[in-house]
């Protein structure tokens, strides 16, 4: 099979060979969906809650489906996508049905594993909001750094130490908006670290953000065992709790989804329209994207490229100053040592999978938010699949990702090139 | 007429332009290139006492750097030092002091044993007393051999122009597969059994290693973030193999593996003393690796790749293959660490049984400047820091996070010598920016 595609590649050429290999992949997709998922569930039902909360202004009835019947459904809708992009082969919305098919792909998990119980549908879409704000922030982070032509990989340790300062300043002070003050300020003392390191002392920028990365875990780590084991007092800080917005919150499925949350969520979409218009409708924007395209060029009519970057650097590690406090001030509410697992780098990812744009990398965080609530949901729900391989799943999604965008979406030319004035 | 193609360059052909510039890459690197005087190609770099004072310098510098930076956090981070500088300011400073002497001498102590100790139990001759003051070098030998197979690992990526950081992913899967092939096989003798054991554990990272370097040869993917997200994985996978039944020791709910058969085990070098047989494996991997990466033609396609990927390239080098293979060979060493870390030191495989090697490792890459001996000395330095942080802790009460961010430190300023030479203000003789691995994503 494979090496028939590989002949076909070199004669029709790779695009259309592309095509069919989707096609195809779809068709299999669907027949396991039909074995796996709809295999054991015959006779059972569904039930997906839309309510979240204990006195709903709008109460809605519970979304029940026959199990078994959906998943087969949802299996025809794959099947008939792959048989379209066969016949079709080459044809331009190859992305929406591949869209098309994800979703199904998901829906027909989701029905499989709540066969027989009930899954709060509105709780998990809630969840994969939340649980996307560090990806999201991560994702800001390095479009910013990234944009004015500075690889920031170093996101992961300005979590980090977001969230340690935040969990400290907001115990000290009582008051959480000293805690996210101070997350900011130090994010953007390790931006400013990666700067001089990155701009002036031409340090290769994967480098110096592994250099902070590992800095940032053993020094909170070190601080956290020495400081905060002795004095929990420390370690305690006040939370933002969800502020439902008056008459909006109460809208059924999308109040308690968009409209009751904490400041982390609303801030998020605050800066997803700043950072837009900052971006592609300023002065300022247009001068950073000169700078990451084509930093020489950018210098010739008169942008200081090395003050560009320096602010875009530093802005950016404020930007991840203020995502870590999220997991301190947001969510659970204490520090613990490298409580961030890996949400910078799936951040990194999210920027590539926007295309660079801020509102493509918060589309993406809501992709890793989703798998990451997804894990929870099925780990609470016990559907006989080890916690441990649910865990690995948004680290998996990571990976197909980068691999399968990379190349595909354009990133700022001057990307990790070190600028020199000639 | 012989119907091959001219031999190149880095296949023992004639020189060219391009392995002139290779030469000159290495030197740009701040290494000396292997190319000893005369042209003739040695092992070992040549023996230029000057040029070897001149690469120690800002290593040196930064670890002594490091070490006091160090010394200002283990005093800035105690709150008793706080509180005694608002009554006593000097005073807070002299205990300050005194505590920072405390653990970094414990951690000497610790990792090196005391010389008085040493002088009086020789002067003994007991034999049990000699044992025990050479305990501490034991242990700084014994966290030394993961550490010199990992920093292996990372400097034969770097050469390769692969930023690894996946290795300490790579090691638990060599873990998990020496362990297995460790215990599951019986009847064996040790002659075969040993030898499966340790090839079981590089395969393991190999396999694990062969998915990003698969995935960068094949779409572009950096290997960054794919190796980041397979350790992730890869800490999964420990946990999931260790509730499996017939993985997991019989009789027990905790996460820990049957023990290693005693045909599989390194033996010890010195009875009653930790330090194996591994460390010795260890020596020769360096040798090896030092042949591959400066003798053998593909480590020279290696280090063509990684210098100038375009220009190796041009020069007929099949990139996307030499990528995978630098990247299975990288992960295969990072297996061998997790593998004799099991059959040497542990004995069976518990989830947090590295304490960050992998990561260390790529301190010791750069502070060995990615050559086999450099990568050998920096990581007996950094064992005996591993060695040393655990009797700190219990004498000081300073934790051995500590020792992260020292390395940390010393990765930076190692990475940049510019700074190192503003601090202490020393003449720039030529300076030669690298850059290697930040070249986007891979687009």
């Amino acid at each position: 099979m494979t090496a028939a595609a590989a002949t076909a590649a070199t004669t029709a050429g790779r695009v259309v060979t592309r095509e069919r290999v989707l096609g195809v992949g779809y068709i299999v997709i669907a027949i396991l969906m039909v074995v796996f998922l709809g295999g054991g569930i015959a006779g059972e039902e569904s039930k997906f809650g839309l309510n979240v909360g204990p006195r709903p202004v709008i109460p809605l009835p519970d979304l029940v489906v026959p199990a078994q019947l959906t998943v087969y459904l949802l299996a025809g809708i794959c099947a008939f996508a792959g048989v379209v992009q066969l016949l079709r082969a080459g044809v331009r919305w190859w992305a929406v049905l591949l869209g098309i098919v994800a979703v199904c792909l998901v829906a027909a998990f989701l029905t499989w594993a709540a066969a027989g119980r009930s899954m709060s549908l509105v709780g998990l879409m809630s969840q994969t909001l939340q649980r996307s704000v560090p990806i999201a922030f991560g994702a800001f982070s390095g479009l910013l750094c990234e944009r004015s032509g500075v690889v920031n990989i170093a996101i992961e340790g300005m979590l980090l130490c977001g969230a340690f300062a935040a969990a400290v300043a907001a115990s000290i002070a009582g008051n959480v908006w000293v805690g996210i003050a101070a997350a900011i300020v130090v994010g953007g003392f390790l931006g400013l670290l990666l700067a001089v390191l990155a701009i002036r002392y031409f340090v290769d920028q994967i480098i110096a953000g592994t250099v902070i990365n590992i800095g940032a875990a053993g020094l909170t780590a070190f601080l956290s065992s020495k400081v905060l084991v002795a004095l929990p007092d420390l370690n305690n800080p006040p939370r933002f709790l969800p502020d439902k917005i008056p008459g909006l919150g109460d809208i059924p499925i999308v109040g308690p989804i968009l409209f009751t949350n904490s400041l982390f969520v609303y801030a998020m979409f605050v800066l997803i329209l700043v950072i837009h218009l900052a971006l592609f409708y300023t002065r300022y924007g247009l001068r950073v994207r000169a700078v990451g395209e084509h930093p020489i060029a950018a210098e010739t009519v008169g942008i200081d490229v090395v003050r560009t970057r320096y602010i875009n650097v530093v802005l950016g590690g404020m930007m991840a100053g203020f995502g870590g406090a999220y997991f301190t001030l947001g969510s659970t509410g204490s520090f613990d040592k490298g409580m961030t697992a890996g949400k910078g780098f799936i951040g990194l990812a999210a920027m590539i999978f926007g295309g660079w744009t801020p509102i493509g990398a918060f589309f993406a965080s809501l992709i890793f938010g989703f798998a990451d609530a997804l894990q929870n949901r099925l780990s609470i729900l016990n559907v006989g699949i080890p916690s441990e391989v649910l865990l690995m799943v948004p680290y998996i999604v990571t990976i197909a990702v980068v691999a399968g965008l990379v190349g595909r979406v354009r990133m700022p030319a001057a990307d990790g090139k070190p600028f020199r004035r000639e | 007429m012989s119907d091959e193609r001219p031999k190149g360059p880095w296949e023992g052909g004639p020189d060219s332009t391009f392995a002139r510039e290779i030469a000159a890459g290495d030197e740009a690197l701040d290494r000396p290139h292997p190319t000893g005087p005369g042209g003739r190609r040695t092992i070992w770099p040549r023996i230029d006492l000057r040029a070897i004072g001149r690469g120690l310098v800002v290593p040196v510098l930064a670890i002594f750097t490091a070490l006091v930076i160090g010394a200002f956090i283990i005093v800035l981070s105690d709150p008793a030092f706080w509180q005694e500088l608002a009554t006593d300011p000097l005073g807070a400073i002299a205990t300050g002091i005194g505590n920072v002497f405390a653990a970094y001498g414990a951690l000497i102590t610790g990792s090196l044993g005391s010389p008085t100790e040493i002088v009086q139990a020789i002067g003994s001759g007991d034999s049990k007393a000699i044992t025990m003051a050479f305990q501490p070098i034991s242990e700084t030998l014994l966290s030394a051999t993961p550490l010199i197979f990992a920093g292996l690992a990372v400097a034969l990526g770097f050469r390769a122009g692969l930023f690894n950081i996946g290795v300490e992913g790579q090691l638990y899967l060599g873990a998990i597969f020496a362990v297995y092939a460790g215990f599951a096989i019986t009847g064996l003798p040790w002659f075969i059994h040993l030898p499966l054991a340790i090839l079981a554990g590089m395969l393991g990272g190999a396999i694990w290693a062969f998915v990003p370097g698969f995935l960068k040869a094949r779409t572009g993917a950096h290997e960054v973030i794919v190796t980041i997200m397979m350790n992730y994985i890869s800490y999964q996978v420990v946990m999931l193999v260790l509730k499996t039944p017939g993985f997991q020791r019989p009789g027990r709910d905790d996460p820990i593996s049957q023990n290693v058969l005693p045909s599989a085990t390194l033996p010890p070098l010195i009875p009653d003393l930790r330090v194996h047989v591994g460390f010795f494996l260890a020596l020769i991997a360096a040798a090896v690796v030092s042949w591959l990466l400066f003798r053998s033609t593909k480590g020279y396609e290696f280090r063509a790749v990684g210098l100038n990927p375009g220009a190796a390239k041009y020069a007929g080098m099949n990139i996307g293959r030499t990528t995978i293979l630098a990247m299975v060979a990288s992960g295969a060493l990072a297996g061998l660490a997790g593998g004799v870390e099991m059959l040497g030191t542990q004995g069976n495989l518990t989830p947090g049984f590295s304490p960050g090697y992998g990561f260390d490792a790529i301190a010791l890459a750069l502070l060995g400047g990615s050559r086999p001996l450099g990568v050998v000395a920096a990581a007996i330095l950094f064992g005996a820091l591993r060695a040393g942080s655990t009797p700190m802790q219990a004498a000081t009460g300073t934790p051995v996070d500590l020792v992260v961010v020292i390395q940390a430190l010393v990765i930076m300023f190692v990475a940049a010598p510019a700074l190192v030479r503003a601090i202490y203000r020393i003449k720039v003789g030529r300076t030669t920016g690298t850059e290697v691995f930040s070249k986007g994503w891979g687009a």
